[in-house]
């Protein structure tokens, strides 16, 4: 029995210490390939080509005054980061590093759980998250943010639709709702072989959920001042931020296991596979970042109901009928 | 009607409205993965610096002859012809001697480096350097006088 408990505490300052390690350097990522996309270097100063740059973030976070504006409603304004942090947090718990290894003769899992409804609470957490944005955007008193809040509000919740018809069909193919169980379904062939459709609409929606480009609506740097989080500073500003980078890492590792075949590799440990294949994502997420201009809202709302849920739905009927015609 | 313009990357010779917008999503992505692999262009200062032209017009000097005295004759051409009166000269002559400058005083934030000094003297007298980087704390260093004037380039910044 306590045995099972020092594991799991263990496991979980492990899994804990990875991520935030990762979603600390995927600002150093960023900001270097963006750079060097843009022709220059990017920090270069902070360290060896600026990787102490997080720490120096992380220093600046905690040194700067605190402000909190009059109009603003203090109890929400000081809650709604919190929020985001948390559901950023709380979706490390299911991703499925790697198969069952044994350490000094005991089976250990490499990850912290398996739920049976896996992708569903992935789903239901991130919806969580955007409570956080759009509470942080009203209590601001501050009318750009409160456009910024509600523009997120809206584009958040309608690619949530989109996104989780496309994960619907792979659910379809995969007989399973649970993470694990869909990794270990494309020991063969990768689902993004199967559900090539599914793909690009889950890519595409969960950029918009991730507030990425072209959809950074929310958070657009240029137009809106920086949306829904104008008003805080310091450490506030500092856990919103770290909430969007970890809902990117949570990204990857979920196009990984549901689209890319999870730990599957052939010569290297699972582990190593399933990091290469999270870090290409993310590298595609700054690189595309890097490439494409910002959708104007109206254009992000037509694109969520009028394009894509209607390619969710064929995407569902058609993986339907070849299932049915083929016996799949 | 689209003109020919200068882009870096024509994604889609047609109008927006009648475009086709998928392949111009890869066109652009290929476009920004070639720049990722090709070398930056930005100089890294201090190690690095640019060429410097040779009629750059830096900090002024003022030269020496083979005896190592001022080629300067404090004649007042320099001060005369100077936009922002930043130059000061006190002449002294002994009896039988040339004429030389007791107080030479360039005032280097008021200069604006258009070099009218250097081709309104007669003697050769003044020139200006390459030294592009001189910085300092106080504003009264920037007055220099002759010690400093003679050999301005010691004041080039080297990343200390």
């Amino acid at each position: 029995m306590i045995e099972f408990w020092i594991i799991l505490i263990i496991k979980t300052l492990v899994v804990f210490g990875v991520s935030m390690l990762i979603v600390a350097y995927s600002t150093w990522i960023e900001r270097k390939v963006l750079g060097l996309v843009q022709l220059r270097h990017g920090p270069m100063r902070v360290g060896w080509h600026g990787l102490l740059q997080p720490l120096a973030d992380g220093v600046k976070g905690f040194m700067k005054e605190e402000v909190i504006p009059d109009n603003a409603d203090k109890p929400i304004f000081i809650i709604a980061p919190i929020i985001s942090i948390g559901a950023a947090l709380s979706l490390l718990v299911i991703i499925p590093f790697g198969d069952t290894v044994t350490i000094m003769g005991r089976e250990i899992t490499l990850y912290l759980t398996d739920l049976d409804i896996g992708i569903l609470y992935v789903l239901g957490i991130s919806t969580i998250g955007s409570y956080g944005c759009m509470l942080g955007g009203w209590s601001s008193g501050n009318k750009y943010g409160m456009i910024g809040a509600l523009r997120a509000g809206a584009q958040m919740i309608s690619y949530e639709l989109p996104m989780a018809l496309a994960v619907i069909s792979v659910v379809m193919v995969c007989g399973t709702l649970s993470l694990v169980g869909i990794v270990e379904s494309q020991a063969g062939l990768w689902n993004i072989v199967k559900q090539p459709l599914a793909f690009f609409l889950f890519i595409i929606c969960g950029l918009a959920e991730i507030n990425r480009t072209p959809f950074d609506m929310p958070e657009a740097e240029a137009e809106l001042a920086c949306g829904f989080n104008v008003e805080y500073s310091s450490m506030k500003f500092a856990l919103f931020f770290m909430a969007e980078y970890c809902h990117m890492f949570v990204f990857g590792t979920m196009v990984t296991t549901l689209f890319l075949g999870g730990w599957h590799g052939p010569l290297l440990p699972g582990p190593v596979w399933f990091f290469i294949k999270t870090f290409a994502v993310v590298f595609f997420c700054v690189w595309e970042r890097s490439t494409f201009p910002r959708y104007r809202y109206d254009q992000v709302m037509e694109l969520g109901w009028k394009v894509l849920m209607p390619a969710g739905l064929l995407n569902i009927v058609l993986t339907g009928l070849w299932m049915v015609i083929f016996n799949i | 009607m689209m003109e020919k313009k200068d882009y870096a990357l024509n994604v889609s010779g047609r109008r927006p409205e009648k475009g086709n917008y998928l392949a111009p999503l890869f066109k652009g992505l290929a476009y920004t993965l070639k720049n990722y692999f090709s070398k930056s262009v930005t100089i890294q200062y201090p190690t690095e610096r640019r060429r410097i032209r040779d009629r750059w017009r830096g900090l002024h000097r003022l030269k020496v002859d083979d005896q190592g005295k001022l080629k300067c004759v404090a004649c007042g051409l320099c001060a005369k012809i100077c936009p922002p009166q930043a130059i000061t000269i006190v002449p002294y002559e002994e009896e039988g001697e040339t004429r030389y400058p007791k107080e030479f005083i360039i005032d280097e934030i008021r200069c604006i480096f258009c070099g009218f000094c250097q081709e309104a003297c007669p003697k050769d007298a003044i020139e200006l350097t390459k030294v592009y980087d001189y910085v300092d704390y106080h504003r009264e260093d920037f007055i220099f006088d002759i010690e400093k004037l003679k050999n301005p380039e010691k004041f080039i910044f080297t990343g200390k």
